[in-house]
């Protein structure tokens, strides 16, 4: 027996050590694809030339609508015929799904948030964009181009797609009185009388939400911006959230899980978009949601073109479509965003959206002037806070370890 | 065995329990693949069959379905290939190391499939720059299903002895001859139920392909996993499960008849049925 | 030709042994535990700090993260605590039904329950846990059910974890210990019987120790299988286990999530090396 067991001791030390040998010779000689976009992240197009017939995007969730959902609402059939380009839609959950899927290299496009893009841009997945090949680019809102998350050094790196605020939704039999307040979901005295139903953003973006209302409750921590927070700011917010999660039922990632769970009472209160609001409220659920008096986080979404992109040209002529007025009066009413394109807004468009209403722009603050211009748009935390702390800010890495955290 | 009348019915009464047990959330499934609404209240509104002709107008379900069917035979291959390979090296030979290779067989099986999935997933894509597809999905399968046929082809060569095969070899057969002729047709029944065993495994695999699929590719499970959750696709999924469930009963019913000796079934089939649909 | 290679192999086992093995072995050894070596290397790279892509320097930042944090402490406790509560509900549940399978149901009767104990072992794991997320919904069946009692179910969390798991891993236990009552001879419980021994006693005495090992054995499966799960508890909770610390952190840091993976590997070894003393793998 023992010789047996001597024998097969050998047998798996030989067979160990040769499978890291293996490893090691693999990871020596194998590609180190990692290595070669960290140039400009790749050729700016000069020109757009014939579609190539295909094109694979990723997108937010109902951005890319193509008549599965709703057969009345589609703006990619029509793009299809026209340019020839079969569109091939991948819907991202979370700005991290979307870069890693932008990593792969498999795909040409992205609606990215300004969470991602200073990621995708630093990382050299995604190319500077010739904006003289998007005619329609010299409608957009000027509030919209040039921002620091969609450029460098005054070139864009994509073509606005639209903005919006994060709202807090409730379930209006449960959640009494109205609130307007993110104390709902924060105060343990709001928040417990929904235990087990308060929901929240499954994703590390969310910290800013917390240090947001730490903003306006725990003036004294001094937070100018929630993502730009030091040791003492970023475990504060950690701590708030830590002090959440006693009452969270379910954080949500997928959006249709999080209307399912609205629907059938899983989940009664928490952050949602507007999207989720607008499903719900056709379906005849009982729900309200509003822009609580602290503000709130947002997203400006820009559409980014791979630097590996298989189909430059027919993502050329994607972003100059998702940018035509009809398209984007279609989508910012079927979202509940505000439209990046200013003609959007005029009523010949509005009126033949999904959800027909000439004051849609109004109502969604489009020009920015009212709360739109104020909200706390995701961006990419850094270590450089921006202002006279100097690098102590926590970077992304920090909040994704502390979102982990959270969660417990 | 003697037991007392209450004995015997308390037996018999927690087993019919547990049996019960393990079948009402199917049927809960059923009622819902003929729910007349959308969502998941319970009791449904109404009865319908609408949603099965639905089903299979449902583009994204069917190619999902095809990609499962496409991997799967591929995966079974290898499988049968590789694990009939080593099951009669192990059988039918002595050697160092033997111990060891029942062991590495069935290692892909014993580590939790999160293991397998992210150690496959980082090869791919950090070191052998390979793009995942196909290949790569029915890479991760192949590994894990070559114990299901090991396990079974092992089992039914260590019962028949290797008596023939040597007579074989001293009449001045070939060793393809003596495998063709010999050795084949004993175990062939053993080779289909790991077959069918495997094909099942691989079909309804999710965990490591989760890790191993292409962003574009969605075996069937990866597409019922995406869609359960959109109100239009929901009862589609229903019915998909539906048929899922009632497609992996024939193969598992076959395979259990080939195996049919008791002792095979209980240690062979047992074990085969055990570990080797042990990957969900 | 045929007859050139009978001769190369007649009289040389270990070549024959050999070039079967070349196939299999060499899949396993250069594919599974190639990568699984790789896994452990890339548990020592890095991520860039503003593109976030991995970097292959080596640092052991990645286990000082999982051993200093306690997040991962204890996640890692609450899923191997889940797995033991799983394996022990799944015995319990298991024994009975596969006694009376063995040892009391009728032949034609038995290979019938085998069969209906089968099938739902086969019916997509993935359908068993989303049947479970609408049984356990707030609107689902299992409320509706408990309504008229005045309770309610438990809803989504930990406790869910817990109940679709057993469920969904019982025929995993099941199967192992049937084969296991089946494995022993009724001489044997005869024998106890005639020498006076009450029921229970022939239990305790004569039947635990002979099925313990094939209860070891489907335990490996139930434990395993719970220990790295990542979408039973994605649908039934938001807690956080440590396949679904796992899944989502590889999305944003390789390195760590490479990292973190090795903790299940070492509990699995663990376990099989202790199973593998109790006897288990002459049952598995």
């Amino acid at each position: 027996m023992s010789s047996d067991a001597r024998s097969a001791r050998w047998a798996w030390l030989a067979v160990a050590g040769l499978s890291v040998f293996i490893a090691a010779f693999a990871i020596g000689c194998g590609g180190s694809d990692s290595s070669d976009s960290t140039s400009a992240g790749g050729e700016m197009l000069s020109e757009v030339g014939k579609g190539e017939g295909e094109l694979n995007l990723i997108c937010w969730p109902s951005y890319c609508e193509d008549g599965s959902t709703d057969p009345d609402v589609d703006w990619i059939s029509d793009f299809e015929k026209q340019t020839g380009c079969q569109v091939n839609v991948k819907i991202g959950n979370t700005s991290d799904e979307m870069v890693q899927l932008m990593r792969t290299g498999q795909y040409d496009g992205v609606s990215a948030s300004g969470d991602a893009t200073l990621r995708l841009i630093d990382g050299g997945d995604v190319a500077p964009v010739n904006t003289d090949l998007v005619p329609n680019y010299a409608d957009i809102f000027p509030g919209l181009k040039d921002q620091p998350f969609n450029s460098v050094d005054g070139q864009m790196y994509g073509i606005p797609h639209g903005r919006g605020a994060n709202l807090l939704m409730w379930n209006t039999d449960e959640v009494k009185p109205a609130p307007n307040s993110w104390s709902a979901v924060f105060d343990p005295n709001q928040a417990s009388k929904q235990k087990g139903h308060v929901t929240a953003y499954d994703s590390p973006i969310y910290i800013a939400d917390a240090a947001l209302y730490l903003m306006a409750h725990q003036p004294d921590l001094g937070i100018t911006n929630p993502y730009e927070l030091d040791e003492d700011q970023f475990n504060a917010a950690i701590d708030l959230l830590k002090q959440q999660r006693e009452f969270i039922g379910e954080y949500w990632s997928d959006y249709a899980k999080q209307i399912q769970s609205f629907a059938n009472g899983d989940s009664t209160v928490g952050t949602t978009w507007p999207y989720q609001f607008l499903a719900l409220q056709a379906e005849g659920d009982p729900v309200q949601s509003t822009v609580p008096e602290e503000g709130s986080t947002g997203w400006s979404d820009t559409w980014m073109i791979s630097s590996e992109a298989q189909h430059p040209n027919c993502m050329y002529m994607w972003m100059n479509h998702i940018t035509e007025p009809q398209v984007q009066a279609d989508v910012a009413e079927w979202f509940g965003e505000a439209p990046a394109n200013s003609k959007a807004c005029e009523p010949q468009y509005l009126k033949k959206g999904p959800f027909p209403d000439v004051k849609h722009c109004e109502k969604y603050d489009a020009s920015g002037e009212k709360y739109l211009d104020d909200l706390y748009y995701w961006t990419t935390p850094v270590s450089d806070c921006g202002d006279d702390r100097g690098d102590v800010c926590k970077t992304y890495d920090d909040w994704v370890q502390g979102w982990t955290e959270v969660k417990g | 065995m003697r037991l007392t009348r209450r004995n015997e019915r308390l037996l018999r009464l927690a087993s019919a329990a547990t049996l019960a047990f393990i079948y009402l959330p199917l049927l809960v499934i059923l009622v819902y693949a003929f729910s007349a609404s959308t969502t998941q209240v319970w009791p449904p509104d109404g009865l319908t069959t609408k949603w099965f002709g639905e089903a299979f107008n449902n583009s994204g379900a069917r190619d999902a379905f095809l990609l499962s069917l496409e991997a799967a035979a591929f995966a079974t291959t290898v499988a049968l290939i590789l694990g009939t390979l080593a099951s009669m090296a192990v059988a039918r030979y002595r050697f160092f190391g033997r111990e060891t290779i029942s062991f590495l067989v069935i290692l892909p099986i014993a580590l939790p499939g999160i293991v397998t999935g992210v150690a496959l997933n980082t090869s791919f894509t950090q070191v052998l720059g390979v793009e995942l597809s196909l290949f790569t999905i029915v890479v991760g399968h192949a590994t894990f299903c070559i114990v299901v046929v090991y396990n079974n082809v092992v089992a039914r060569l260590r019962r028949v002895s290797g008596n023939f095969e040597e007579a074989s070899a001293d009449l001045g057969a070939t060793p393809w001859m003596t495998f063709r002729r010999v050795t084949l047709p004993s175990m062939r029944t053993a080779l289909v139920a790991g077959g069918l065993l495997a094909f099942g495994l691989s079909f309804d695999e999710i965990i490591v392909t989760t890790f191993t699929a292409g962003a574009g590719e969605q075996t069937l499970p990866i597409w019922i996993l995406t869609n359960f959750s959109r109100p239009s696709q929901l009862p589609i999924v229903n019915v998909v499960a539906v048929l899922v469930v009632l497609i992996s009963i024939i193969p598992v019913y076959l395979a259990n008849r080939l195996s049919r000796d008791v002792g095979a079934a209980a240690g062979a089939g047992g074990a085969v049925a055990a570990e080797g649909a042990a990957m969900p | 030709m045929g007859h050139r290679l009978a001769d190369l192999f007649h009289g040389r086992p270990r070549l024959q042994a050999g070039t079967l093995l070349a196939g299999p072995v060499g899949w396993l050894v250069i594919g599974y535990l190639g990568s699984l070596a790789i896994l452990l290397i890339a548990s020592f790279w890095t991520l860039g700090e503003l593109s976030g892509e991995v970097e292959r320097t080596f640092t052991l930042d990645n286990f000082k993260t999982i051993v200093d944090d306690s997040v991962y402490r204890t996640v890692t406790l609450r899923t191997v605590g889940i797995a033991a509560a799983v394996t022990v509900t799944d015995a319990l549940l298991a024994l009975p039904l596969a006694f009376y399978m063995a040892k009391v149901a009728k032949p034609s009767r038995q290979s019938l329950l085998v069969v209906a104990v089968l099938v739902p072992l086969w019916s997509s794991y993935l359908v068993k846990a989303f049947a479970w997320r609408t049984i356990l919904s707030e609107d689902g069946i299992l409320n509706w059910a408990l309504d008229p009692l005045g309770l309610s179910g438990p809803g989504y969390g930990t406790l869910a974890v817990w109940l679709v798991m057993s469920y969904i891993w019982l025929p995993y236990m099941i199967i192992p210990i049937y084969a296991g009552f089946d494995r022993i001879p009724d001489s044997v419980l005869s024998a106890s019987e005639d020498l006076g021994a009450k029921a229970w006693i022939t239990f305790r005495r004569v039947i635990w120790p002979l099925v313990f090992p094939a209860i070891v054995a489907g335990s490996i499966f139930t434990f395993s299988l719970t220990l790295g799960d990542f979408i039973a508890p994605t649908l039934v909770s938001s807690t956080q286990f440590i396949g679904t610390v796992v899944k989502s952190t590889i999305t944003t840091n390789l390195p760590l999530a490479a990292a973190y993976s090795i903790v299940p590997i070492l509990i699995m070894i663990v376990y099989l090396l202790i199973a593998r003393r109790l006897g288990a793998f002459e049952h598995v």
